[in-house]
């Protein structure tokens, strides 16, 4: 996802010569071709993210549109405050790009697990907030995200994900939520690069007779209400996937969303429960160990549809 | 009577605040009046930065009341946002809105916040309250200048207490790398934070030299006195072309202008009623210039 989003930043810097991108002093191996191409729309703010933020702001006022770049929890949590006052509520045009959301840096430890980025960023008014799922849904979600007004988050996994859309997504816009798969008897529900296994568990859950839809949802705030709507009414049982805490993100994005609208449909939340991991290992590793690869998706699905 | 007439009460027609002098004045006034009627705080910060105020808007900012949006204009951040106070009231006498809306501080639906806030309010650039943002977002304004070669200045007023902040530093470390000549922050050095003295909280001396290694143009001046204050946004403009942003320290004290407020951490807080506001009022009437 961090390669499909360098092309398209090269591609957007090349059309709009006032587009800025700051780094906190990270992507040694992604951001390289941009700031070699781009030397005078590329800043090293060094590890200060607070004052990145804030710098982000003040060069947005003027007139730029400027990418906040960083890993994991660094890029949001650290400068919290910074988005919020400095960014979100003088609507400056700043773009905070995490690369690393989820376990992406499972080995290295609960300081650089984000699983509660989505949470806290889409608490924030004035704060657009992407989770694309694969690539295609990188190239199609990040000019948008350019010309979208004001204070963006755009959640990255990491590396050479595979591509999960059979076909690039064409003229997409805020917020469409987008099917990668039709089906009859339960929906699954998809933010951010756990769509993998959201898919996977999909074709398991296939081999045991059950059809199962599955939306993507490459942006969580706003939400696409009206596909949300649309599914509660087709389907009983809706589950919820994100490499994420279930407090506050795309889950409880899901739940307002027809808490709102009264429907009857039960909604089933997978994500980090309301714990800090403590355990180490790959990102699939970790995925198992809480319960959010294909198979445990699989199964949990299974497991609420007989109730 | 209005809340202009009052506050004007003893001027012959309208202030002239071209004069520093008369503008830090009309600050003053207007900082008793704004915190006495909502009962407000922070009036000791309000009087320390008056003359640093005062001294901006009448004559270095660039800036046009009839045009607060203007491409070309100075930017102006007070990164010690409770100090607001002397914002809107140095707008309000430059015209950027009426001076009677003052008396609309801190009230139910009312614009002018405590701590200062751009919603509403022409002329203000950037709204604060939370310490240690002013000075990233100034060098991100003087960066954008810098790339734009434009003319115009970023300037930022901090407090002394304040640069306890970490993010102070870490914008005065990138304003360093990024060669933001254009750029110049003024501490309001009161010495005084929120419950001590600065020695006493976290010690800044010798601040002076700490600005200095990084590598910073530093301009120590009598934060009160009005023609040393030009003549330090003089050698500040100067600066322009050698590379280095410029701060500088302005010795200020704390609840300047009234003598029971003056160095009295009390009044960081306390807002100015009933005989104290009498005795406060007496002594600035006796200070008018």
């Amino acid at each position: 996802m961090r390669d499909a989003f360098t092309r398209v930043l090269m591609r957007e810097a090349a059309k709009d010569p006032r587009l800025t991108l700051i780094t906190g002093d990270l992507g040694f191996g992604v951001l390289r071709p941009f700031w070699e191409t781009y030397p005078d729309q590329f800043v090293n703010a060094g590890i200060a993210e607070q004052s990145m933020t804030g710098l982000a702001a003040g060069l947005a006022m003027t007139g730029r549109t400027v990418l906040t770049y960083s890993i994991g929890n660094f890029p949001t949590l650290r400068c919290l405050e910074q988005i919020r006052n400095d960014c979100a509520y003088h609507d400056a045009n700043v773009k905070v790009v995490c690369v690393g959301g989820g376990f992406v840096y499972g080995s290295l430890g609960m300081s650089h697990h984000a699983t509660e980025d989505m949470a806290v960023l889409r608490a924030l008014p004035g704060v657009t907030v992407f989770a694309p799922g694969d690539p295609a849904e990188v190239e199609a979600v990040v000019p948008v995200m350019l010309r979208t007004p004001g204070a963006c988050y755009l959640r990255l996994g990491r590396g050479g994900e595979p591509l999960l859309h059979e076909k690039p997504v064409e003229g997409w816009t805020l917020p469409r939520a987008l099917t990668l798969r039709e089906g009859a008897d339960v929906a699954l529900l998809s933010a951010g690069g756990i769509l993998t296994q959201t898919v996977g568990a999909a074709k398991q859950l296939a081999e045991k007779g059950v059809s199962a839809e599955v939306v993507s949802f490459p942006c969580i705030k706003p939400i696409d209400r009206d596909k949300v709507m649309e599914l509660a009414s087709r389907f009983r049982h809706i589950v919820t996937v994100e490499e994420h805490s279930v407090v506050g993100g795309f889950g409880s994005a899901v739940c307002e969303a027809l808490a709102d609208a009264g429907s009857g449909c039960r909604v089933h939340r997978i994500g980090m429960d309301d714990v800090y991991s403590t355990i180490v290992g790959t990102q699939q590793y970790l995925r198992e160990a809480y319960r959010m690869d294909e198979k445990a998706i699989c199964e949990r699905t299974l497991a609420w549809m007989e109730e | 009577m209005t809340y202009t007439e009052k506050t004007h009460a003893g001027f012959a027609g309208q202030p002239d605040v071209s004069d520093p002098r008369v503008l830090a004045w009309l600050i003053r006034r207007h900082g008793l009046e704004m915190t006495h009627i909502s009962r407000g705080s922070h009036i000791g910060a309000i009087f320390s930065v008056a003359e640093i105020m005062a001294v901006l808007y009448s004559g270095v900012l660039h800036v046009d009341p009839t045009q607060p949006k203007m491409p070309e204009r100075d930017r102006l951040i007070l990164s010690k946002g409770h100090a607001g106070a002397s914002v809107y009231a140095a707008l309000a006498e430059r015209g950027f809105f009426p001076v009677e809306e003052l008396a609309t501080h801190y009230a139910n639906g009312s614009n002018l916040s405590g701590h200062v806030s751009h919603k509403g309010v022409p002329g203000v650039e950037f709204s604060t309250g939370s310490l240690g943002h002013g000075l990233s977002v100034a060098a991100g304004m003087a960066l954008g200048a810098k790339k734009d070669q434009a003319d115009w200045r970023v300037f930022c007023v901090l407090g002394d207490g304040e640069c306890d902040e970490g993010s102070v530093w870490e914008a005065a470390l990138q304003a360093h790398q990024y060669q933001l000549d254009n750029l110049i922050a003024v501490v309001d050095h009161n010495r005084m934070q929120s419950l001590d003295f600065c020695e006493n909280t976290l010690a800044l001396e010798p601040f002076g030299d700490k600005w200095r290694a990084f590598g910073w143009n530093v301009i120590g001046v009598d934060g009160h006195d009005t023609a040393a204050l030009q003549a330090a946004f003089a050698q500040a403009k100067e600066n322009r072309g050698t590379g280095r942003p410029t701060v500088i320290l302005a010795r200020t004290v704390k609840g300047k202008g009234v003598s029971f407020m003056e160095n009295d951490i009390l009044w960081h807080y306390r807002t100015p009623q009933g005989e104290e506001y009498e005795a406060a009022l007496k002594e600035l009437e006796a200070q008018r210039p």
